[in-house]
């Protein structure tokens, strides 16, 4: 909730900033250096960790002003991430001190995923290693491209340049490959403090930056205001009369009176007000990273994990997208288990069906053949969820277009939307759902006026079933019986549009079967549109027929009717065999459902 | 925006994930400067309300102001105050002198665990930071506790993308620290932007001390300072060298006490 930019600036913008390299290497120790040398530490901090230090018979540590676990301290190694603050003459920083150690690569990707820059420290006497490498890989994908490298140990190696530009040539060559470019390569002994808050005699050979001035030269991200709306519903609160929209602004802007439209669901509104509490003045727009609350000017239904943005700048919706992903988990990733994917409020099951190439993130060597990977490896695969999800790529828009992997109750995985290509019908024909509404042109009468006239809302009933069990029985029955009670019932019959509409369908067993179903939705969604119940049936193997009925009456509600001895999936009403065979009390009982969603809701009431 | 505000809209997105996701979910609130600010969050988050209930674990050795401004406080802004004891342990003649550790583990973290059983509550919202010692420095901001209350520090669950751990085995608990980026400096200049009545405890009596950080009277002492207001703590705090919890006797006991403490469950 910003304040207008009534507030003043209180101090300079802080700068997130990541250590991490092979374990070992000096990552701990560089930031205790910087921490002393620049006078961030309170009083007494380094003779605390010196009686430390001497009650374990150990050499001044510096890495022990981070590494505060008593395991840390004793095994000399950061088992997890820490977050230290410090500032410098040009402005305030948190450093993330990230483990080296393969062990903990999910703490070192927690330190990472959200720097705006990173130092990767090289031991001078070790050379590169297999961390230095996968730390490398895993900072691409996390999209975090501001790297300097630190060759650190350089006393250690008597300083030579030699050392240091093999080192040097070697690890160019590996982000070369990964597309990234290091900002410098700074020799250095943390230990000692050589090159760290200001350069010293050891290396006349060298002539860039200390690391403290390279720090002070990496640039701070700009808000991504300048990218298409994108607001990922939160939660929707009602603690008083307003009905308010919560959730965050990823990127973009919003202003009161901006018609959006919520994905996948193509639902449309207006923003009436934008709220705030106690603030100066009440807001009228938004940017990115602001956390706020909007209201729409007619109550559509919006629910956590809709994706609101501007109408004419819509996000892509589909079951299917190509990912790059890396894997933390116990368990490995493998082709065909069901996992769930959080993508910003999305939460939805989903489930590998390609890995196109999986890969070792130490050496960048694929993995052929392989229908997993295994912990710390990365691999670019196909998803598939169960529903729909709304995303964009990550080279678009980076924060709707990330996600991470849930295994049980754990995070086990993140990953990077690459690429999408509408593969599946269900894609193709929600693709072109969704073109159809968007150009859609509407009626000077409002679906509420038709309502409001009718006594009733527009909806598609659709009774389902095996053949036999009574089902087109019933929907006479409750067309009829709606009819008498004063309401617009039709029962769209699918025999009647495969004889006229369909005529040109040779053989309704083969392809063209989905076709008949898209005719048939498409008539529903003219009659819809006209403002009637529409009442239709499917038999139970036509499940992919029901799924594309109801997405393309979308966004009418859609009321399924089950007639089963054993009920499947979720239907709104299940009935048994008999009750279906008494259709007047069945007729009764959908009636009475209706009455209570307030689908039926009599005439002269008011809106 | 500036750096308050940024820190303001990313607390305010944690408290919203963790209102959602907790059906029982409930908030220490301490009376110290740093859980007022998160009722305060919490009223922005929620648009002028606070619709998760406040637990305020009663030590009986609080200072006596501190439970008067709860009192006034929690009427004023209507709150739902759920206040927790371990009455078996102050029975029991528990205190101080029994040892320090023993006594903030008896009164605090069992009297903790007392009401969360006794509500059931599966998410409890703190307001503690990670400048404050170096075992928060390494907190996530959703960090589960298992049924013993302990705290796993070895193996921490990832936290990328603002995607935190919301599910979770029964028996288990999940910590939520919305302010944990925050500094000392950051609350008392929230404070001052956004005028919070804080506790006076906090500012400099005549003689020339003040509380910097609240705790139960025998184990918290005061700091020299002149800082009588809001504007002055600010000021004071941006020339301090010595760290905000070095009133707090119990942070000295030994070297990794607060380690210990907080693996078996301390805030």
């Amino acid at each position: 909730m910003g304040n207008n930019g009534n507030a003043p600036d209180l101090s300079s913008r802080l700068l997130r900033l990541v250590i991490v390299g092979h374990v070992d290497h000096g990552k701990s120790t560089l930031v205790g250096r910087l921490l002393s040398d620049t006078g961030t530490l309170p009083e007494g901090k380094l003779d605390f960790i010196r009686d430390i230090c001497k009650q374990q018979g150990k050499d001044f540590e510096y890495a022990f002003l981070l590494d505060a676990l008593e395991e840390e301290q004793e095994q000399g190694i950061t088992i997890d991430t820490s977050q230290i603050f410090f500032s410098t003459a040009k402005r305030k920083y948190v450093i993330i001190d990230a483990p080296g150690h393969k062990e903990f690569l999910k703490n070192m990707v927690t330190g990472a995923a959200d720097a705006e820059a990173a130092l990767l420290l090289i031991d001078a006497n070790e050379g590169v290693q297999e961390q230095s490498r996968r730390h490398g890989y895993i900072l691409k994908l996390l999209g975090l491209t501001q790297v300097a490298v630190v060759i650190n140990k350089m006393d250690l190696v008597g300083y030579d340049e030699k050392v240091y530009s093999n080192i040097k040539k070697e690890y160019t060559a590996f982000m070369e490959s990964l597309g990234i470019e290091a900002r410098e390569f700074i020799p250095v002994s943390a230990k000692l403090g050589v090159n760290i808050a200001a350069l010293k005699d050891e290396m006349p050979w060298y002539k860039g930056p200390s690391v403290l001035d390279m720090v002070d030269q990496f640039e701070k991200k700009p808000p991504p205001d300048h990218l298409p709306f994108r607001f990922p519903v939160q939660d929707v609160y009602k603690f008083d009369e307003r009905r308010i929209i919560a959730g965050r602004v990823e990127s973009g802007k919003l202003k009161a009176g901006d018609r959006v439209t919520f994905s996948p669901s193509n639902k449309q509104a207006v923003v009436k007000t934008i709220e705030a509490w106690s603030v100066p003045e009440q807001p009228s727009a938004a940017t990115s990273s602001e956390s706020i609350g909007f209201t729409l000017d007619e109550q559509i239904f919006v629910e956590r994990g809709d994706v609101c943005t501007l109408t004419d700048q819509l996000p892509i919706v589909s079951t299917t997208f190509d990912a790059n992903v890396f894997w933390m988990g116990k368990r490995n990733l493998e082709k065909g288990r069901k996992f769930v994917i959080k993508l910003n409020t999305q939460e939805v099951e989903c489930e590998v069906v390609d890995f196109k190439k999986a890969i070792d993130a130490s050496t960048l060597e694929t993995l052929t053949n392989q229908d997993y990977i295994a912990k710390n490896d990365v691999a670019e695969l196909t998803l598939s969820t169960r529903n729909p999800v709304a995303f964009d790529l990550f080279g678009s828009i980076a924060t709707t277009g990330r996600f991470v992997l849930v295994d049980e109750f754990d995070v086990c995985g993140g990953g990077i939307i690459t690429t999408y290509t509408p593969a599946t019908k269900e894609d193709k024909l929600r693709d072109e759902v969704r073109t159809r509404d968007f150009n859609w042109i509407k009626s000077e009468i409002k679906p509420e006026e038709r309502a409001y006239r009718n006594g009733h809302r527009a909806t598609l009933i659709l009774i389902t079933g095996d053949p036999g069990t009574g089902k087109g029985p019933l929907a006479r029955t409750l067309e009829h019986s709606l009819f008498q009670n004063n309401f617009q019932s039709y029962l769209l019959d699918r025999r009647n549009v495969n004889l006229g509409l369909g005529a040109d369908l040779d053989d309704p067993k083969s392809n063209s079967e989905s076709e008949s179903a898209r005719r048939l939705g498409e008539v529903a969604k003219l009659f819809l549109d006209a403002g009637h119940v529409v009442i239709s049936t499917s038999n139970a193997f036509h499940q992919e027929d029901q799924a594309d009925l109801k997405l393309l009456a979308n966004p009418y509600p859609v009321v399924e009717i089950q007639v089963a001895s054993q009920p499947t999936g979720e239907p709104d009403i299940a009935l048994t065999l008999e009750e279906a065979q008494n259709a007047k009390d069945a007729s009764h009982k959908i009636q009475e459902f209706l009455k209570e969603k307030k689908i039926l809701m009599g005439h002269n009431y008011s809106i | 925006m500036d750096h308050l505000d940024e820190l303001e809209n990313q607390s305010i997105f944690i408290l919203r994930e963790a209102y959602k996701n907790f059906k029982n979910l409930a908030m220490l609130w301490s009376i110290g400067k740093d859980s007022t600010i998160l009722v305060w969050l919490a009223r922005k988050a929620f648009f002028g309300h606070c619709p998760i209930p406040l637990v305020h674990i009663d030590t009986t050795y609080k200072i006596p102001a501190m439970i008067e401004y709860r009192d006034r406080v929690a009427k004023e802004w209507g709150l739902n105050l759920v206040v927790g004891k371990n009455q078996k342990a102050l029975d029991e003649g528990m205190n101080h002198e029994k040892g320090r550790l023993v006594c903030c583990e008896a009164l605090k973290t069992q009297g903790l665990q007392c009401i969360m059983e006794e509500h059931g509550y599966t998410g409890l919202i703190l307001g503690i930071r990670r400048d404050e010692e170096g075992t928060r420095a390494k907190e996530r901001y959703f960090s589960p506790r298992d049924k013993n209350f302990e705290w796993n520090f070895k193996d921490q669950p990832p936290e990328l993308w603002d995607q935190y751990k919301t599910s979770f085995a029964d028996d288990t608990h999940i910590r939520i620290h919305p302010i944990l980026h925050w500094t000392e400096l950051n609350v008392w200049e929230y404070i001052q932007r956004e005028k919070i009545p804080i506790i006076d405890l906090y500012f400099a009596s005549p003689e020339g001390t003040r509380y910097r950080s609240l705790g139960c009277a025998p184990c918290t002492g005061t700091i020299d300072s002149t800082a009588k207001n809001v504007d002055e703590i600010v000021e004071e705090l941006k020339n301090c060298t010595t760290s905000e919890r070095s009133g707090r006797a119990q942070d000295q006991e030994n070297t990794y006490a607060m380690q210990k403490l907080r693996a078996r469950g301390y805030m």
